[in-house]
């Protein structure tokens, strides 16, 4: 199979890779350009830990063909700390232990900024529903909403 | 033992307080580095041919098309892997897991391996291979495979426990019987006795990080495997067994783990990696897919069993028995001999018998769930504790104080009892604000007690300091869920330094002594234990260079606060050393200053824990919702409380999803029909409440911190915990996990309701 080439834009810098056809944007991400952040937990959608911006819109990596990316403008996990700051989400996270193994975090951190993007004052219903899609299996979820909790309420500072 | 135990009135300066976890910056940012997250210059993809029958004879294997393919570098059959162990034994079985042999025993089983320079060719390569099957008949209930006529899983199986040895084989691997006292005198002292039948089905661990590695082999034998796994040393001594190669040559590096609850305690696809780049003379990566890891990897038991208690009016439990079947898929194990030994651990009982069947199927081989064994036994003795109480007329948490096991009490798996924690647990249930919280229309309340043994095991700690006084704490479990930052607590505060002058590593294979797997909540028992030791041998170092500095008899050195204080009137001119000053002058005092300590952690302290739960369910749909959680459980001492909640509340979301909705669905074809995690659903964030936690301290005596292992018993109650609240809510007694709408359906109308 050829090779498509795609120019796109990852975390705000411009980004050139080629991948065949039928590879995921997951798959892409992580061999090609080289950013592992993103997670295959599952290649089916079902766990969200793949999770990343497409255009401002949260979706699962795994369910998008690298080819798609191109001309579009993608979000993940390694874009989301800035100037050497971590974002309040993933300073909360680490602060109120929202995290044990890790390997969901950062799918997580990504749905959860899309959350507080459109939604800067979530109630914890709203916050349960929004990351509904992202599955953890360490945690039961409790310190996850603290923490979405607590950096939703330092951002609106 | 010889160990300093005395915790009396022990007050700690760093443990206990819930600092920021030193791989927390790593894991936000996305540079934590997983098991599918490193490469090797020229690597390749590996995969996997798997058998799509649940039992079959290989009548014929041929690779040699696919070898021809452009861009295949290896391909591995069971004849690439000699067997070393004469066709029987724990290792045998391990191989024929790893690859089928002639014959294939489960949906999943692997039958072939290729690597090849990408994902394309690999695929194409393991359509080549041909492979011709000669079905067999199969079972995978593990009942029907107790029954007369019941297709044989491996016919190299005859029961043990068993006088005399049987002539023929069997699906019964095992029997194992344990208890005390005449289990028949007590039954006829009771005055009410309850017998019913619980089945459970089977579960995955269902980590979200799939089994991954990436394996290099050299020419000359020497080899690395990166891999995510709980025991990097195990996985070294069971793939150097395997592939016949020099321990000492094959260094295995833990990443960092993405979830794994006892399934990455063993080896399914790495010995077959670094087959593949031993063959291909290339650093081969493989990774499962979620549905080869539903399919081939060790999920736990599917359990059937029966459990009879009976108690007298005043609510003395006078005899309980259980009887308990444990499926462990297609190879000989010991699950259901664990499942009777905790079956009645939390009671104080004069006439106890358990006896546990392990039995074989075509279902994946079984590995270690998080108390592996223990949930299910439990489901089925709380809920009969709880009718039995109901039957007297008594409290549920007041029947279960009555006869809790305390110290002193004979176990019913045999030991005698230290100091424990049931009662204090089942005391803070009683008086805990959840049980006398309002209750609505179509809810119910349900609470249950959960055991585990803990382990300690073979554990080796290295702590280097650094000439400014920075330390280097080398461990060799590895982290699961925050352990770096408890050994960090636990060396800064021994060393009496900040704990952001600790900096914690998992050290690889080739770095540091054996270490056994990080599997029965031993990671913060043991090496915290052994870290200790490792600073206590430091400090000895410390205060004889600081003896040297000063010119005086070590014997009027003292270590407090992180610094070396000359004792004594003659020297009392003498300005405390700090760990840094004396660290920075160690180059002239005798160079570098560490500490060490290997020690097979004795002592493990058992641990207990009592669970309450609120549901709701709804008649017409069968669905049910949970509505408040509370887990209480004893930590001995909990070293960051934040990490200890974790590990309450991630086992009680395990037991729920467990309890109400995850199974194992095998068609009658003995095909896994649901292998993903769309159709096995674990809960997600929309699915629960927040869960409470209480964590109680009953020190352990054996630790030098009191410290009891406390990642596993939480997911012991919730199962029995949800089924009393279910029951309750329902009016029907639940007797078959999940609860699932279904079943949930099935019960009221067979109640006529």
């Amino acid at each position: 199979m050829s090779s498509v080439h795609v120019s796109t834009t990852i975390n705000g810098d411009p980004v050139e890779f080629a991948c065949p056809a039928d590879e995921s944007l997951l798959d892409s991400l992580r061999d090609r350009v080289g950013l592992t952040g993103s997670k295959e937990g599952c290649g089916t959608g079902d766990c969200g830990a793949c999770s990343i911006t497409l255009n401002g819109r949260l979706v699962c990596s795994c369910l998008v063909l690298g080819a798609e990316a191109n001309g579009q403008e993608i979000g993940t996990v390694e874009g989301l700390h800035a100037n050497g700051e971590l974002h309040p989400l993933q300073q909360q996270f680490i602060n109120n232990a929202a995290l044990q193994c890790g390997i969901c975090t950062p799918g997580f951190l990504v749905a959860a900024k899309a959350l507080l993007d459109r939604n800067p004052d979530p109630d914890e219903e709203e916050i349960r529903y929004a990351l509904a899609g992202n599955l953890c299996r360490c945690t039961g979820y409790d310190k996850i909403v603290r923490a979405v909790q607590a950096a939703a309420k330092q951002m609106r500072k | 033992m010889d160990h300093d135990t005395s915790f009396t009135n022990q007050t700690f300066k760093t443990v206990g307080t819930r600092v920021n976890r030193p791989d927390g910056v790593d894991k936000v940012t996305g540079r934590a580095r997983y098991g599918a997250d490193a490469t090797a210059p020229g690597q390749l993809v590996g995969l996997f041919l798997r058998s799509p029958h649940a039992h079959a004879k290989i009548t014929k294997l041929d690779v040699s098309k696919a070898e021809k393919i452009k861009g295949v570098k290896a391909v591995i059959t069971s004849a690439d892997l000699p067997d070393r162990f004469g066709g029987k034994g724990g290792q045998y079985d391990t191989l024929v897991n790893c690859m089928a042999r002639d014959r294939v025993l489960y949906d999943g089983h692997a039958v072939a391996a290729v690597a090849a320079i990408d994902h394309a060719t690999a695929r194409k390569a393991l359509k080549a291979i041909k492979v011709s099957y000669e079905v067999l008949p199969h079972v995978t209930d593990v009942d029907e495979a107790m029954a007369p006529g019941a297709p044989v899983v491996n016919e190299n199986v005859f029961t043990s426990g068993m006088d005399p040895r049987p002539t023929k084989p069997s699906n019964v691997s095992r029997i194992s019987t344990f208890g005390h006292g005449d289990v028949d005198v007590g039954f006829a002292e009771a005055d009410v006795i309850i017998e019913k039948s619980f089945k459970t089905e089977q579960t995955h661990q269902g980590y979200i990080e799939p089994h991954a590695c990436l394996a290099s082999v050299g020419p000359d034998g020497s080899a690395d495997l990166w891999v995510t796994t709980q025991g990097h040393f195990t996985f070294r001594t069971m793939c150097s067994a395997l592939l016949g190669m020099d321990m000492a040559k094959l260094k295995v590096t833990s990443s960092e783990i993405g979830g794994g609850f006892g399934g990455k305690t063993h080896v399914w696809v790495e010995p077959i990696a670094l087959a593949l780049s031993r063959k291909a003379n290339r650093p081969v990566k493989v990774v499962m897919t979620r549905d080869e890891v539903f399919r081939a990897t060790g999920p736990t038991c599917s359990t059937s069993m029966d459990i009879k208690i009976g108690a007298k009016r005043d609510g003395t439990i006078t005899a309980a028995q259980s009887i308990l079947r444990y499926q462990n898929g297609a190879f000989p194990a010991t699950w259901a001999m664990m499942g009777a030994m905790t079956s009645f651990a939390c009671y104080d009982l004069k006439n106890c018998k358990s006896v546990g069947y392990d039995v074989l199927c075509n279902r994946p081989k079984v590995a270690a769930y998080r108390a592996p064994s223990a949930p299910m036994a439990a489901f089925g003795v709380e809920s009969v504790v709880d009718m039995v109480a109901a039957e007297i007329g008594m409290d549920p948490v007041e029947f279960r104080i009555k006869n809790a096991a305390k110290e002193g009490t004979r176990a019913s798996y045999g030991p005698t009892y230290g100091p424990i924690g049931i009662g204090p647990t089942l005391e803070a249930v009683k008086n805990h604000p959840h049980m006398k919280a309002p209750l609505g229309p179509n809810q119910g309340r349900g609470m249950a007690c959960g055991f585990w043994f803990n382990f300690g095991g073979q554990t080796c700690v290295d702590i280097n300091i650094g000439t400014d006084g920075t330390i280097n704490l080398t461990l060799g479990t590895v982290d699961v869920g925050g352990a770096r930052a408890s050994m960090s607590l636990i060396c800064a505060e021994e060393l009496g330094i900040p704990y952001e002058q600790v900096k914690a590593n998992v050290a690889d294979t080739s770095t540091l002594g054996h270490n056994d797997t990080t599997e029965g909540s031993r990671g913060t028992f043991s090496s915290g234990m052994a870290t200790i030791f490792a600073a206590r041998e430091a400090i000895t170092e410390l205060k004889s260079r600081a003896a040297k500095m000063w010119g005086i008899p070590v014997e009027a050195v003292e270590w407090s606060e992180g610094s070396a204080t000359a004792v004594g009137d003659e020297h009392s001119n003498l300005a405390d050393l700090s760990l840094a000053e004396i660290a920075a002058a160690s180059p002239g005092t005798g160079g570098p200053i560490a500490g060490h300590n290997e020690v097979v952690a004795d002592g493990a302290g058992v641990s207990f824990a009592s669970h309450i739960c609120d549901v709701e369910v709804d008649p017409e749909t069968g669905g049910t919702k949970v509505l408040r959680y509370t887990v209480v459980q004893d930590a001995g001492k909990a070293i960051h409380p934040d990490y200890v909640e974790g590990q309450f509340q991630g086992g009680a979301a395990q037991g729920i999803g467990w309890a109400l909705n995850e199974e194992y669905i095998y068609g009658d074809d003995g095909r896994l029909q649901n292998a993903g995690f769309l159709d096995y659903r674990i809960p997600v964030c929309s699915d629960l409440p927040f869960i409470d936690t209480e964590i109680l301290e009953i020190p352990n005596p054996n630790h030098p911190y009191g410290i009891r292992g406390v990642g596993e018993t939480s997911i012991v109650p919730p199962l029995a915990a949800i089924g009393n609240a279910v029951s309750n809510a329902a009016g029907v007694r639940m007797d078959h996990v999940p609860m699932s709408p279904p079943r949930i359906l099935k019960a009221l109308d067979d109640a006529g309701q």
